[in-house]
């Protein structure tokens, strides 16, 4: 089976049913894009399927085939990303392990939604689960990238 | 926990010079032993066994002794070093110590993170290392400049003696080579640059990019994953299982019975999964196979009518409560809990001859490290353990007992291979080491003036410290310390001339742990609605009546005064909502919290929490404010969602679906104010969670005149 991953052509050899997350994590290597619950409850293995968000761990591998791909690693080569400078600019993380997936996710919200209002940043967001609670900047951070991807 | 070492400034500092690496600060051999006696021999530490490396590149490396789990070590740490170092921020860079006794917790005596005890604790030993570090850097530019120390100076990474100026890395290997100085002196608290500064934090670039190393994230050739099958039940074990199913699993390699059950070891976490899922185990379900909370209920509430072991008494407070007409008894109630770090438990383990490497988000290094070393008859030294970042710890990455540790050690050994444990969601709501459910009965009689004249109150629920190593120092005559904190010393209680406090810790089998705050995490929940309660009863205002009480306990008074006055309690609110307080002091630190509450369909919405916090020395604002804000979305869950039940000795929850937590959508604005103290820093990883749910629980009594003794708040039961 062949994979587009950030733009980079893989062959992988797994069963079709092998959820893209772990594809990614144990076979390419990838471990930006994190495991949280395995049943799209909490949002950690959140990619981009053609520039979609999608939850990983449910997704099977046969689904994301001749699709692009994107995960943390690929949204940009330095942290550069809009959501990223927003992210560093209100210091949200915290532990971090949730953050590729809320990052993912506010990625996709802006790329559909260039200014999102607090209650569309509800409920694009509300499934990406953090234990941390940095729940208050991460809707700051999103309101602060749609500010700097319009500029 | 060994009592606090005594440790003089100027035994503590020395540097130990390693020859070409640069500067070196770490502190004498001969501690070690004071520090850790139970911990490995001094002799075999692993290198480097220090705090803080200059770099002939002038890089700085800062060493942590604490893991970093969110709550912000990686950057407050740092701050302390580099406030006495006078280094370039930017050239700053932050690593986990290794497990050693060096690394041992200036309290504790063992190496850990937990308690909010981070920055306190290390408040002087990180501040002295970069004084030390200043002082042999200056040395080293006198030298070279021909001129006295006295007349040199450190500034931004750079030493200055008159005309000539040298960088750090310039003079790290001269300074190396220079005698240790008998005595540092610290800067005067008035000169400090970086104490106090909201800072941001030093670990965001790797957390935003990816690149952060998780212990699930560790992998290297040769390396397995294994899913182990737990007992449904506590203390259940393997009667028998069939494993012909899981071998059939394309990727996995073996299946290994462990003492905790069957493990299944492949080459990726799916094919583990899958595998596991294809076994077929006859459980021995233990003794405590029938097991039910609603039984435990009923068996609670009974042992809560009895007086239980003695935490705290004056007075007569029987004669006082049968001698009043007007008892109010109330009956409160907490749950089970699972901490639910969005990280599932791991640990990799590559067992070597004579050796043992471990990678692992832990709480608890050197525990690890012992539990490591007696399962596979090495010595603790023997033994490396590698701390990743942590994806949340709570409480849960800091066991006694190092179970995940362990176990994954034993599925490495059986399989003779390097191996990966990872826990599934599922693992870990089933997991155990749950925050202990408890029921508490509180009798009280105000006197003529509404103040509490009889206090008696009843706590029944497991001790977390009883059967660990900490016990001999937390349990006294029956009352686990940890049990009561938050009620036992409470200043409310103070006041109160008739007042009892009794414990009873029944053991229904249930794997117990410290979850974020640990006893005043129910504690503070139960106390700050009494205090409501009974304002309620007495016709007084809850501000005002927690004023009278509390008139003797001054950061108390100024957080509450602080988070009121803020939040504009007393003045009007939008229409439907109102404001519910609590004031609570935990780990060091006072928090107050005021909730701005609606109630529609029996559904409770926090809007807006107001929060004053009085934490002593504030080192870094920016993560103080970020903790209140975490502490406050972790105790919300408990108070809104979140409950483990168990029905025949199994848990009835299993992921995120049925144990809810909090998500975005719930999270209330935070607006954290800092009281300006001198005092001793306290914490504030844990502070922050006590006060929401009493907060929350009061603001809805005010909307529905409906009193909430339970948690999770249910309207609709």
């Amino acid at each position: 089976m062949k994979l587009n991953v950030n733009g980079v052509e893989h062959k992988v050899d797994v069963a079709s049913d092998m959820p893209l997350l772990w594809v990614v994590r144990d076979i390419l290597n990838l471990t930006g894009t994190k495991f949280g619950c395995g049943m799209a409850q909490c949002g950690a293995c959140t990619m981009h399927l053609d520039g979609s968000a999608i939850r990983s761990c449910v997704t099977p591998v046969s689904a994301a085939e001749g699709k692009n791909i994107t995960t943390i690693e690929g949204l940009s080569k330095d942290g550069s990303h809009p959501v990223q400078k927003a992210w560093a600019e209100h210091d949200v993380v915290q532990c971090g392990y949730c953050q590729s997936g809320q990052i993912m996710a506010a990625a996709a919200l802006l790329a559909s939604n260039a200014a999102p209002t607090d209650q569309d940043i509800d409920n694009a967001m509300s499934g990406n689960i953090c234990r941390c609670g940095t729940y208050q900047r991460v809707r700051a951070a999103v309101h602060h990238a749609a500010k700097l991807s319009k500029a | 926990m060994k009592a606090n070492i005594d440790l003089s400034r100027r035994k503590f500092l020395q540097s130990s010079a390693v020859v070409g690496a640069g500067l070196i600060i770490g502190i004498p051999l001969s501690l070690h032993k004071a520090l850790a006696a139970d911990a490995p021999a001094a002799a075999k530490l692993p290198a480097p066994n220090v705090f803080l490396k200059i770099g002939s590149d002038n890089r700085i490396t800062v060493l942590l002794a604490h893991s970093e789990m969110g709550q912000g070590i990686w950057t407050t740490l740092p701050m302390l070093i580099a406030e006495e170092l006078e280094c370039d921020w930017q050239q700053i860079e932050v690593q986990h110590a290794p497990a050693a006794p060096v690394y041992a917790h200036t309290v504790w005596g063992v190496q850990g993170t937990g308690g909010s005890t981070t920055t306190w604790s290390e408040f002087d030993r990180y501040r002295q290392a970069g004084a030390m570090a200043k002082a042999l850097l200056i040395s080293a530019a006198a030298q070279k400049s021909n001129m006295k120390a006295s007349d040199c100076k450190a500034e931004n990474g750079k030493v200055i003696c008159g005309k000539k100026s040298f960088t750090f890395g310039e003079l790290a290997d001269a300074a190396a080579k220079l005698p240790t100085p008998t005595e540092v002196r610290l800067k005067d608290p008035k000169n400090w640059t970086r104490i106090g500064k909201p800072t941001k934090r030093l670990d965001t670039p790797e957390k935003i990019t990816g690149k952060a190393k998780f212990g699930i994230d560790i992998q290297f050739d040769g390396l397995l994953t294994a899913l182990v099958a737990r007992s449904p039940t506590f203390g259940g074990k393997v009667k028998s299982f069939d494993a012909s199913a899981a071998k059939k699993v394309k990727g996995v390699r073996q299946v290994v019975q462990v003492p905790s059950g069957v493990a299944v070891v492949a080459d990726h976490y799916w094919a583990a999964k899958q595998g596991r899922d294809a076994l077929k185990i006859e459980w021995d379900r233990g003794p405590n196979a029938s097991i039910s909370t609603d039984e435990l209920r009923k068996q609670f509430q009974a042992l809560s009518k009895k007086h239980g072991a003695t935490a705290q008494l004056a007075g007569d407070v029987e004669k006082a409560l049968s001698e009043s007409k007007d008892v109010l008894e109330m009956e409160y109630h907490v749950p089970y809990l699972a901490h639910a770090p969005m990280e599932p438990l791991n640990c990799a383990v590559k067992i070597g001859k004579d050796s043992c490497e471990i990678w692992t988000g832990t709480q608890f290094q050197t525990i690890d490290q012992a539990t490591a070393a007696k399962i596979l008859g090495l010595k603790p030294e023997q033994v490396t353990l590698h701390t990743t970042f942590l994806g949340g710890g709570f409480g849960r990455r800091a066991n006694p007992v190092a179970d995940f540790v362990a176990e994954a050690v034993h599925v490495a050994k059986a399989a003779n291979a390097p191996v990966k444990t990872v826990w599934s969601r599922e693992d870990d709501i089933h997991g155990g080491y749950y925050r202990p459910m408890y029921v508490q009965r509180i009798r009280v009689a105000l006197d003529k003036s509404g103040l509490p004249q009889a206090w008696d109150h009843q706590l029944v629920g497991q001790s977390i410290l009883t059967g660990t190593p900490f016990e001999s120092s937390a349990v006294k005559d029956g009352v686990d310390h940890s049990s009561v904190e938050g009620i036992a010393g409470s200043p409310y209680l103070k006041a109160v001339p008739h007042h009892r406090v009794g414990l009873h810790s029944p053991n229904p089998g249930v794997t117990v742990l410290w979850w974020r705050s640990v006893g005043h995490s129910y504690n503070g929940f139960i106390m700050e609605s009494v205090i409501d309660e009974l304002a309620k009863k007495a016709g007084k205002d809850p501000l005002a009546y927690r004023r009278a009480l509390l008139s003797n306990s001054p950061r108390h008074l100024a957080t509450l005064n602080l988070a009121a006055e803020k939040a504009g309690y007393g003045k009007k609110l939008p229409k439907g909502r109102a404001h519910g307080i609590a004031v609570h002091e935990s780990f060091g630190s006072f928090v107050a919290q005021i909730a701005e509450v609606s109630v529609e369909n029996k559904q409770i919405k926090v809007h807006k929490v107001t929060c004053a916090i009085d934490c002593g020395i504030a080192v870094n604002p920016e993560g103080i404010q970020a903790q209140m804000e975490s502490g406050v979305a972790y105790g919300l869950a408990a108070a809104l969602h979140s409950k483990l039940t168990i029905k025949n000795g199994e848990v009835q929850q299993s992921n995120f679906h049925d144990y809810v937590v909090l998500k975005l959508n719930d999270m209330p604005v935070v607006e954290t104010f800092i009281v300006d103290s001198k005092e001793k820093s306290g914490g504030v990883g844990e502070p922050g969670t006590p006060p929401i749910a009493p907060a929350v629980a009061n603001a809805v009594a005010v909307l529905t005149g409906k009193r909430l003794r339970e948690l999770p708040l249910n309207l609709s039961a």
